[in-house]
């Protein structure tokens, strides 16, 4: 806040009342909507909804297809996460070290970012398509039998790999960030110090960019649970049944495609509270960081 | 030492080759004829029939969506991406204004409630959200395209950062001057944020033209299809179709990935800058 400020009865009320306004409309309003109708059971055919306390959530976390997926979601998550950070990381390490052409390469890795996920995906479905994709050609050399869209495995492999690609440029641009504001002067007395580069890697730069990894690690684990919405739908096609899908990939079937809206908005809470403790933790991290500063 | 320094580019040339070789082959690709394509697969070399498939995808009618053409949904991604953008940036340097620069005793609440938007994405609260809008009878218009993704705060901590950032100094010397909320407003607080406005319109303008699930929701009038939403649709019509039609489906991508990509490239610089300051 500032130590200088403007008083004024009304005028503040009237520069945040339209942030406000959409906010109640398009924020609250159907989050105490979501949170309302998941411990109601509604009639498929729109006769009302009868309360059934926790029930829906005792469905949801009690079927083992929901436990399948939400196992899925774990490991796509984690690999998307750690994939992308790590081959993210070894671009911007390595661009910062190279003397020459490092804002061609830089320019070169960041505009794949641009890409819309359901373009990426829909690109991916036909790197990965049966009659002309290239990378099951690919795959064939080494007597994998590819079969995205058929074989549970093979996409998975295919939406990872789609995600993952997607995603590099965004942690690049963040590392690459960070490494440039490390302080020449601290660069070269760990040069003097250690004449290993992969010693000095884990011992000056990565400590150093820890702030940044971690931010990313969030942001990563956030684009893996929600943003790969557009490459997973593109590469299924709605056809859920054997294939791999994620969390809220589930929370869209179940209440759009199956009419589920009690069960849907159960399943919406329960993601709810896991970006919820997601996001303090990122924010109680923050905090301390800024108090380093 | 040059050896190492070998071994870096090695590693940076195969990262740039595995980020750009897909597109590439993807634009390629998008210059041959269906048929080439579903005989001879992808392709990196120039079909010739560049002028013919982007033409038809671009003006003809009955493409993939029936109705519809490319430059129609060309429009109305524009119409999204800058419409989102400057709506963002309206709101948020309002909103960002008033609780910086005021003080007024529900300004802590409304603080608050607003951060708390950063908390829940869009996507786990799709469908009660879809159910408020057809409430609203906002489906299939613009206006329910757009104002719905500007209820998130990203944009309105970005600008309260910003202003806070500003020296004391300058709203000292207005008072003094005898400038009212209003005239510091727009004199000094607007041109100072010049540059944060362009890195946070590129920033939003992506985001926006890129939004996929919720246009999926809102629009089944092919009239309001945007670019990106028109991928769905070309996968429904995929299904069940003898050679599928590779090259406009390409070309789509293509045109869909061409504006932000351009703008990213363009503006890199405030791209980076507003993508590192503003999601921290």
């Amino acid at each position: 806040m500032k130590r200088v400020q403007f008083s004024s009865p009304f005028l503040p009320y009237l520069f945040i009342a339209p942030q406000m306004a959409i906010i109640f409309v398009f924020f609250y309003w159907p989050s105490v909507q979501a949170i309302q109708s998941s411990f109601f059971l509604e009639d498929p055919f729109g006769f009302g909804s009868t309360f059934v306390g926790l029930s829906n959530y005792a469905d949801a976390l009690g079927s083992a297809q929901y436990q399948a997926i939400a196992r899925f979601t774990v490991v796509f998550t984690a690999l998307v996460t750690f994939l992308s950070l790590g081959i993210g990381m070894l671009l911007a390490v390595k661009a910062d070290a190279v003397l020459k052409g490092s804002s061609t390469y830089k320019t070169l890795l960041i505009w794949v970012y641009a890409i819309a996920p359901p373009v990426a995906g829909l690109m991916g479905m036909m790197f990965f398509d049966q009659h002309i994709g290239p990378l099951v050609k690919f795959a064939a050399l080494f007597g994998w039998d590819m079969k995205v869209g058929l074989n549970y495995y093979d996409t998975a492999f295919a939406m990872i790999a789609v995600s993952v690609w997607k995603q590099i440029p965004y942690n690049f641009i963040f590392i690459l960030s960070g490494l440039q504001s490390i302080p020449v002067s601290v660069r070269e007395a760990a040069a003097i110090d250690c004449r290993s580069g992969v010693r000095r890697f884990w011992t000056m730069t990565l400590p150093l960019l820890a702030p940044t990894a971690f931010f990313l690690l969030i942001i990563n684990m956030t684009y893996a649970l929600f943003d790969t919405f557009g490459v997973i739908d593109v590469m299924v096609k709605d056809k859920a049944a054997n294939n791999p899908i994620t969390l809220v990939y589930k929370v869209y079937m179940d209440g759009f495609r199956g009419n589920d809206l009690g069960g849907s908005s159960a399943q919406s809470v329960i993601l709810m509270i896991v970006v919820f403790v997601l996001t303090i933790f990122q924010f109680r991290f923050i905090e301390r960081r800024v108090h380093y500063n | 030492m040059t050896r190492i320094r070998l071994f870096d580019h090695l590693v940076l040339m195969l990262g740039v080759f595995i980020m750009v070789a897909p597109v590439v082959v993807a634009f390629m690709t998008s210059t041959h004829e269906a048929a080439d394509i579903h005989r001879n697969g992808l392709s990196l070399t120039w079909g010739g029939h560049f002028t013919e498939t982007y033409d038809t995808v671009l003006t003809r009618k009955g493409g993939f969506t029936g109705e519809i053409t490319g430059a129609r949904m060309i429009w109305n991604s524009l119409i999204l991406g800058i419409g989102f953008a400057a709506g963002k940036i309206v709101l948020s340097m309002l909103a960002a204004y008033a609780i910086v620069y005021f003080r007024f005793r529900l300004g802590t609440l409304f603080f608050w409630m607003i951060f708390t938007t950063l908390l829940l994405p869009l996507e786990v609260r799709i469908v009660p959200s879809y159910e408020v809008m057809n409430k609203l009878s906002l489906t299939n218009t613009y206006t329910g395209l757009i104002v719905p993704l500007l209820a998130s705060a990203t944009g309105t901590f970005f600008f309260r950062q910003f202003f806070k950032s500003v020296p004391e100094e300058l709203l000292e010397a207005a008072r003094i001057d005898g400038a009212g909320p209003f005239k510091f407003f727009i004199d000094v607080l607007v041109p100072l944020s010049r540059t944060m406005i362009a890195a946070i319109f590129i920033i939003m303008f992506v985001y926006g033209w890129n939004q996929y699930l919720w246009p999926t929701l809102m629009t089944t009038d092919e009239r309001f299809f945007t670019l990106v939403r028109g991928i769905k649709q070309i996968l429904l019509v995929w299904v069940g179709s003898n050679i599928p039609d590779y090259n406009e489906a390409f070309a789509l991508a293509i045109l869909a990935m061409l504006p932000p990509v351009m703008i990213v490239l363009i503006f890199q610089r405030w791209f980076i800058k507003g993508l590192t300051e503003s999601d921290k």
